[in-house]
């Protein structure tokens, strides 16, 4: 044994080669199967370079994207902050995919791979396959022939319509992409490779096989309709399933001016914004997730004598610059870090079970000094997202570890008003507004098709049901109306009304 | 183990067909940004990367987005020092210091500048203008040739033989075929002589012929097998390589009597300024001579050209003159492509524009891409001239010229503002009839 203590270590000194990694990975792997009994995808691992992480960041991690101008304007951003040093690089991307890929730089030190090697392909490759929302919404082993194919297509779209038709189209798309969720239904799965080969099959076929004549039939006489109004308007939406939240899919489905390939690509957008939606859902929890793995991977390994002090010290430094969280007031406060408030609620997860105090008791009757943290946190992860698990899990121990107060703004008032902290009184509601606040749903602006008459006008009315009063902002609202405009082919308006109450706050339209 | 795959080499800058859409799309407004920053700067700066601002216009992307000025809104924050229920804080002014929100990635888009490479820049600025005469930038169209090296060959001029390929060769077929060394010939003599000088004995004189027959088959041997051989020989091989004719050289001709003050200098100077910018997009290397002249011509350097005032009369020929004789002596124009900027208010003395005007015809012109003649005139002249024929000695003389080819551009200025219509005129797409 003493003989072999200093070949225990898994690698020395800061250089690192495949071979290393490899041999890291595999007692990465053990203790993140065996101890912390994780269930994770197969890993790929990918070493990139600087550039290329540039790359991957603009086309919004994907490894396959179709090229659009945005994407550029994103890349000229990134690139100037990088090259001017205001903003570094991540060490990983990691890719919701089965197998899952691991992006690790180049330019990272041995200690940074292994790091970020438990942080991503165990931590959050995990995260992917347990979580109910990633499993219910998003398609693993489907996503990358998918966007294999969203590119081909695109390109192909690109070289039979031309760059300017498609581009306009995308342009569309992307200003609806958070409306082109389905946030309470479940969306279609994904379509396998066989199906999408007979969709595009067919369509070329109706393409080809267009006959102008059939546009010159009269249309079919549907006289005689009756003429009770609300009857009418009730029937036709319950025809087109109205309301309906997912303007993507609407519009997709059932704008009269777009062409097979532009309904393509709009279901190929809303796929996309899709497959993120549930990343959008559980940021605390993925990264809370994937840094308490690696923290208790690191210094397992570090107990092991399986890696040495100085890559611990480099381990432990690079770790708590992540879960560094400025104060409010603090000038560097981007907002409460989720690798921060996650940590800290895996943590003390893992300190209520195993040495509660009497308050613990009292909030967490289910778990408190059970002692079996591992159970709850596996459970946790796979059941919950960033909204529910904070509303169940934050305990006023974090909440004074962080200071939390809530603050409510009415824009009425010319103050802000400070409606509770950290004490007694407060923790319950601070809980549920931060858990709130983590409700992509309830924070995205909620804009639903309300109703349109497709044998009249076919004027397209969308209603905004506001939230306590938040309305949206003017010039952004009326060039997405235009957009939706451009999609629809006939007249779009939208109404805000308040939410319960319906009653009319502003209403707009673009001609 | 998990399955490794290193990136590293296939190809970067996958973004870079987004950041060439991104730029085309934002291409009228970074033009517009462009030309301002030219106007206003120094124009010599225009030969240089550009810092703008994110275009707005056709490159926002909006989505309906809430409005942060309206309604109730919840923040939880952390890091709470002295606050307790109840408090208030005054709002100050628009969005305080500590109010959370993820409104501000936003708004740090719009203010943010990004770098346009000087190729960028000048190709915006540029855009649409085409070079008069490109017939010898065309690389296909080289007229100059220079041997390079390329590999070996087995027949070539004695001067060219590569000595070192030589002896290799023949070192190598000599082991292969066993040629004989000297030394074994020299040690066979030696033991023949020691042997005869022995008392002959019937076994001595044995040994003598046995040694006396090796030594004569190695001789034959050495004959037949020669130590270079013509097969080891190797020459050197050059190949002619066009060389493509990127060089151009750019005559600034300008009248400095006293007639020219500084405002027409200056106008002088932002024309030849663009010009040589121009030029410099399409060639590698770009020479520029001064020539002044009054009534008699000089090359001077750039500071004395724009800034040193001359006293005399004005002969535009000598500048003519001096520019016959120094593409003479240094720029062959099979080797060099010639343009020639000539500025000038139009004075001339009587009789010498026929001059200039039979040399042109004659000489320079078969030689020059391309001329440009830009008169710069008074403000109030150019209602008077307007784009009639009639005008200055010179004017009228160049008019002759610039009928006859299509190479000689001519055209007047008076404000500074007028200078890039000018420039764009001159350079514009130009249909390619004559060459």
């Amino acid at each position: 044994m003493d003989a072999s203590t200093s070949s225990n270590l898994l690698f020395q000194g800061s250089d690192w080669n495949f071979e290393r990694i490899s041999r890291a990975y595999d007692a990465i792997e053990e203790i993140a199967l065996e101890e912390l009994k994780l269930d994770v995808y197969p890993n790929q691992l990918e070493i990139i370079s600087s550039e290329q992480m540039l790359d991957a960041y603009s086309s919004v991690g994907m490894p396959l994207m179709y090229q659009h101008w945005s994407f550029g304007k994103r890349f000229v951003f990134e690139e100037h902050h990088y090259r001017k040093g205001y903003r570094g690089l991540a060490y990983e991307l990691v890719i919701n995919s089965n197998p899952c890929i691991t992006y690790l730089m180049e330019e990272n030190t041995m200690a940074i791979q292994a790091l970020v090697t438990a942080h991503a392909s165990f931590g959050h490759n995990h995260f992917f396959k347990n979580n109910y929302l990633f499993r219910r919404w998003t398609d693993a082993g489907a996503i990358l022939s998918y966007m294999d194919f969203a590119k081909k297509y695109i390109a192909r779209c690109e070289e039979r319509h031309g760059t300017a038709a498609v581009e306009s189209i995308l342009d569309s798309a992307h200003a609806l992409m958070d409306q082109g969720v389905f946030r309470y239904r479940r969306p279609p799965r994904l379509s396998s490779e066989q199906e999408r080969e007979r969709i595009r099959e067919k369509l070329e076929y109706e393409e080809q096989s267009y006959n102008d004549l059939w546009r010159t039939l009269p249309p079919s006489a549907r006289e005689g309709e009756p003429d009770g109004k609300d009857e009418n308007a009730s029937e036709r939406k319950k025809a087109l399933k109205l309301p309906e939240e997912n303007l993507l899919y609407f519009l997709e489905k059932n704008s009269l001016v777009l062409e097979p390939w532009q309904r393509e690509i709009l279901r190929i957008v809303r796929v996309i914004a899709q497959y993120f939606y549930a990343q959008r859902q559980t940021k605390v929890m993925n990264e809370g997730c994937a840094t308490f793995v690696h923290y208790y991977i690191m210094n397992r390994l570090f107990d092991l004598g399986k890696i040495d002090e100085g890559t611990m010290l480099e381990i432990l430094q690079s770790h708590s610059n992540v879960v560094f969280q400025p104060d409010f007031d603090d000038p560097r406060y981007p907002g409460l870090n989720p690798y921060a408030l996650g940590f800290a609620m895996m943590q003390d997860i893992q300190r209520i079970s195993t040495e509660p105090t009497s308050e613990d008791e009292h909030w967490f009757p289910d778990f408190a000094g059970t002692g079996d943290w591992r159970e709850v946190m596996l459970d946790a992860w796979e059941n919950h997202r960033d909204e529910s698990f904070i509303l169940q899990y934050l305990s006023p121990a974090v909440i004074r570890r962080f200071r939390l107060f809530r603050l409510t703004d009415d824009a009425t008032e010319p103050y802000c008003e400070i409606a509770s902290i950290h004490n007694e009184r407060g923790y319950q509601e601070v809980r549920a507004a931060l858990a709130r606040s983590y409700d992509v749903g309830v924070n995205l602006p909620d804009i639903q098709v309300s109703d349109v008459n497709m044998l009249g006008d076919r004027h397209l009315r969308l209603q905004h049901n506001v939230k306590n009063g938040v309305l949206l902002e003017e010039r952004s609202r009326d060039e997405t109306l235009r957009h939706i405009r451009r999609l629809w082919g006939y007249d779009v308006s939208l109404v805000g009304r308040e939410a319960g109450s319906e009653r009319l706050l502003y209403e707009c339209s673009a001609q | 183990m998990p399955n490794f795959i290193d990136r590293r080499l296939n190809p970067k800058d996958k973004s870079l067909g987004n950041r060439r859409r991104f730029l085309k799309r934002a291409r009228e407004e970074l033009k517009r940004t462009i030309k301002e920053q030219v106007k206003s700067g120094k124009i010599a700066d225009v030969d240089d990367k550009h810092s703008v601002p994110m275009p707005a216009k056709d490159t926002s992307e909006p989505s309906f987005q809430n409005f942060s000025g309206s309604g109730q809104r919840d923040f939880v924050l952390p890091g709470n020092k002295e606050f307790t229920a109840g408090d208030r804080i005054p709002k100050q002014g628009s969005g305080g210091g500590g109010k959370g929100g993820g409104a501000g990635t936003g708004e740090s888009e719009d203010d943010f500048r990004f770098v346009l490479s000087r190729e960028e820049v000048l190709d915006l600025f540029f855009e649409d203008l085409e070079l008069p005469d490109m017939v010898k930038l065309n690389l296909k169209e080289a007229v100059a040739y220079k041997p390079r090296r390329a590999g070996l060959t087995t027949s070539g001029a004695p001067s060219n033989i590569n000595v070192a390929r030589t002896m290799r060769n023949s070192y190598g077929r000599r082991i292969a075929l066993h040629r004989p060394k000297r030394k074994t010939l020299e040690t066979i003599e030696a033991e023949i002589d020691r042997l005869e000088s022995l008392p002959s004995t019937p076994e001595n004189r044995k040994r003598i012929d046995a040694l006396r027959e090796e030594l004569e088959k190695l001789e034959r041997r050495l004959k037949t097998i020669p130590y270079v051989d013509p097969v080891d020989i190797r020459f050197n091989r050059f190949q002619p390589q066009p060389l493509p004719n990127a060089s151009a050289v750019m005559f600034c001709l300008m009248d400095v009597s006293s007639s020219m003050g500084e405002r027409e200098k200056d106008l002088a100077k932002r024309f030849f300024v663009l010009l040589h910018l121009f030029l410099k997009r399409r060639y590698d290397r770009i020479d520029i001579v001064f020539i002044r002249h009054t009534h008699e011509a000089g090359e001077v350097d750039e500071e004395t050209f724009f800034y040193s005032t001359q006293s005399g009369g004005t002969v535009v020929s000598t500048a003519l003159e001096e520019m016959q004789h120094i593409i003479r002596e240094r720029y062959p124009s099979n080797e060099w492509n010639i343009y020639a900027a000539q500025a000038s208010d139009g004075d001339n003395i009587a009789g010498d524009s026929e001059r200039c005007t039979a040399m042109l015809n004659e000489e320079l012109m078969h030689l020059c891409q391309y001329y440009a003649y830009v008169e710069i005139i008074d403000e109030r002249e150019t209602e008077i001239f307007g784009t009639t024929e009639n005008g200055t000695s010179l004017w009228r003389a160049y008019c002759t010229v610039a009928d006859k080819w299509p190479n000689f551009q001519m055209t007047r200025i008076a404000r500074p503002a007028e200078i890039y219509p000018v420039f764009r005129r001159l350079f514009s797409r130009q249909p390619t009839t004559t060459r």
